[in-house]
């Protein structure tokens, strides 16, 4: 299904890689634009289906870009946004954590964008009221010394990091060689261990899962 | 010269002292010295006394003055006079006028203690050092002379001759004796004192902060320029490659050829996202300390426990600081502790940040190992901080580190 898509991207390199990337598999940019105020505006006028935004933009070449994105689903809860960084630092990826699960939320490298198919699965994910979180960010979360965690056993932390990336629990099973009742298990496992409890969404589960471990 | 005073040069052998310039230089200094201070003295009492007088006519304030800064020109002369006994030179004490031109030099020299320290020495140079200076010449070689020519009058006295001649030998040593004490005396009364020598100290450790500044300011601005140039180029680069490789047939040789450039662009962006970190982790500057140090605890390869908690943001220096000392000692745990866990602990105390890093491993942890902890106590010094390390063999090590915020 196509979608509309507002772009903010300051590198005029990167930001012609991105529309030819997602006009490749149709979607249609609304609007593409190279700094955080003239994102606010453009999603405004556009309405989108999606955000998609690097983080540092000026004016203040900082994260503004991550700023602007959590204004503007303040603004609008049900606007998914994609933020694309070249920092893997867990703290930038824990503000967009902070905005809630009622829809798409996604915060990917902007390498990804180079694996042109797997980057519009994401973005189409994460307009689908999915959450995407880098796997690269994944793995520094889980990395922390926590508690709950240390209750997990080495395996059930990779079906956690797994199920972090938006993996449904079948692509779990072929990516770790078992069967899908056993990721059954390890997933309700997990979800005890940590005190969550199963209510069939699957992006909800990963996003109670992650805002719990950056808690 | 191997003796550095003429206090010194006394102590070597007694005739090596004889065959050396010190007693000369010693006379000289002396005999200057009585000449010096006789007129100095004279001339400072007249002007004194005039000004007084005249003070009714304010034609004496100026005088006065001229009295009250009169130490300034005695002592510098004292001072190069010092040089004949004394080879190293005393410092200047005074410091640069705040202004230019004749009053804001007055100003400033008016202002200084050390003006009034030598208005103090010229005052007991001109009333008693100098005919001290006379005395002991006088009874060093005046009276040995006198003695020897005693017999002139009595020839029976010859004998005196002999007791004249020998006084006259010891006179060197006397007058050497005399300058070396009283050159040590203008030494302590005239030399800069700590807190005046302190001033150049201040300038100096400014000028380190200002360095190590520059220097994070330097590495913010690579950081910023690897972000915004090669970073961006290559990763632009590689979505290119991908846009290209969906127009080939899945299985051609092409369509290798560009997976493993896509490869080999990710790998150097990788390299290069973990090299500009290194130079300067940007969410320190976007989300600070806490933020920051959270992430290298995500990155460690052991089990860290970050707790800190602060009630705002702290001064960027300060905030570096800290950052590369965390970091720093993370990666000593890692290389060389065999710890299993760490613990990092920050909190600000009014306007001082305590944070320490502790590990169970092994311990041992020495500046002399070469383990880092050198740059890291200098890190800590340029932030005016303190770095204290327990760290016994056997374990466990501490390393806790106070910083001021001002």
């Amino acid at each position: 299904m196509p979608l509309t898509v507002v772009l903010a991207e300051d590198s005029p390199l990167m930001r012609d890689g991105l529309i030819g990337v997602l006009t490749r598999f149709d979607h249609q940019v609304l609007a593409a634009v190279g700094d955080a105020d003239a994102l606010i505006t453009a999603v405004r006028e556009h309405r989108p289906d999606i955000v998609v935004t690097d983080v540092r933009m000026p004016p203040d070449n900082t994260d503004d870009g991550l700023r602007a994105a959590v204004a503007l689903r303040q603004e609008c809860p049900s606007l998914p946004v994609l933020v694309l960084s070249q920092y893997i630092e867990q703290s930038y990826a824990a503000h967009l954590l902070d905005l809630g699960s009622d829809s798409g939320v996604g915060y990917l490298l902007k390498d990804r964008v180079s694996a042109v198919s797997e980057f519009v699965d994401a973005v189409a994910q994460v307009a689908a009221s999915a959450t995407v979180i880098d796997p690269e960010v994944v793995r520094q979360l889980l990395n922390r010394s926590r508690d709950p965690l240390q209750r997990l056993t080495p395996r059930e932390r990779e079906v956690l990091a797994l199920m972090a990336e938006g993996r449904t629990n079948a692509a779990i099973a072929r990516e770790l060689y078992v069967t899908e009742a056993a990721v059954n298990k390890h997933v309700s496992n997990i979800l005890q261990k940590l005190d969550l409890h199963l209510d069939g969404h699957g992006h909800r589960r990963v996003l109670a899962v992650l805002t719990y471990l950056r808690a | 010269m191997r003796h550095r005073t003429a206090w010194q040069a006394l102590g070597q052998n007694p005739l090596k002292v004889l065959g050396s310039s010190w007693p000369w230089r010693s006379f000289a200094y002396l005999l200057s010295g009585v000449v010096f201070g006789a007129v100095a003295g004279a001339v400072l009492v007249v002007a004194l006394v005039a000004g007084v007088v005249s003070l009714v006519v304010l034609v004496g304030v100026p005088v006065l003055l001229a009295v009250a800064l009169s130490g300034v020109a005695v002592t510098r002369f004292e001072r190069w006079r010092l040089r004949l006994v004394d080879l190293d030179p005393v410092p200047d004490p005074h410091r640069a006028p705040e202004r230019e031109g004749f009053v804001g030099w007055v100003r400033t020299r008016l202002r200084e203690p050390a003006t009034w320290r030598e208005l103090g020495f010229t005052a007991v140079s001109a009333t008693a050092l100098w005919w001290m200076d006379a005395l002991v010449l006088g009874f060093a070689l005046v009276v040995p002379v006198l003695v020897i020519m005693s017999p002139l009058d009595d020839p029976g006295a010859w004998p005196l001759v002999i007791v004249g001649l020998a006084l006259l030998a010891a006179a060197p040593y006397t007058i050497t004796a005399w300058a070396g004490t009283r050159a040590a005396v203008t030494r302590l009364m005239l030399a800069p004192r700590d807190s005046e020598l302190g001033r150049e100290l201040t300038d100096v450790r400014a000028s380190r902060v200002r360095l190590v500044n520059a220097f994070d300011a330097e590495r913010r601005r690579i950081e910023r320029d690897l972000h915004d140039g090669a970073q961006q180029r290559l990763v632009s680069l590689n979505v290119m490659l991908g846009l290209a490789a969906l127009d080939t047939e899945p299985d051609s040789p092409l369509a290798g050829r560009l997976a493993k450039a896509q490869e080999q662009v990710a790998l150097a962006v990788d390299e290069l996202r973990e090299l500009s970190r290194g130079v300067h982790p940007k969410a320190l500057t976007d989300h600070g300390l806490a933020a920051a140090v959270e992430n290298l605890a995500g990155r460690s390869a052991l089990p860290v426990t970050v707790d800190i908690r602060l009630p705002r943001r702290l001064p960027l220096p300060v905030e570096t600081a800290a950052y590369f000392v965390i970091a720093e000692a993370l990666t000593n745990a890692v290389k060389h502790s065999k710890a299993t866990r760490v613990v990092v602990h920050a909190r600000l105390h009014t306007d001082v940040l305590a944070l320490s890093v502790s590990d169970d491993g092994i311990g041992g942890a020495a500046p002399q190992a070469g383990t880092g902890l050198v740059g890291l106590a200098d890190r800590v010094a340029v932030a005016d901080g303190r770095l204290r390390i327990s760290s016994p063999q056997g374990g466990p090590t501490l390393m806790h580190v106070e910083l001021p915020c001002h």
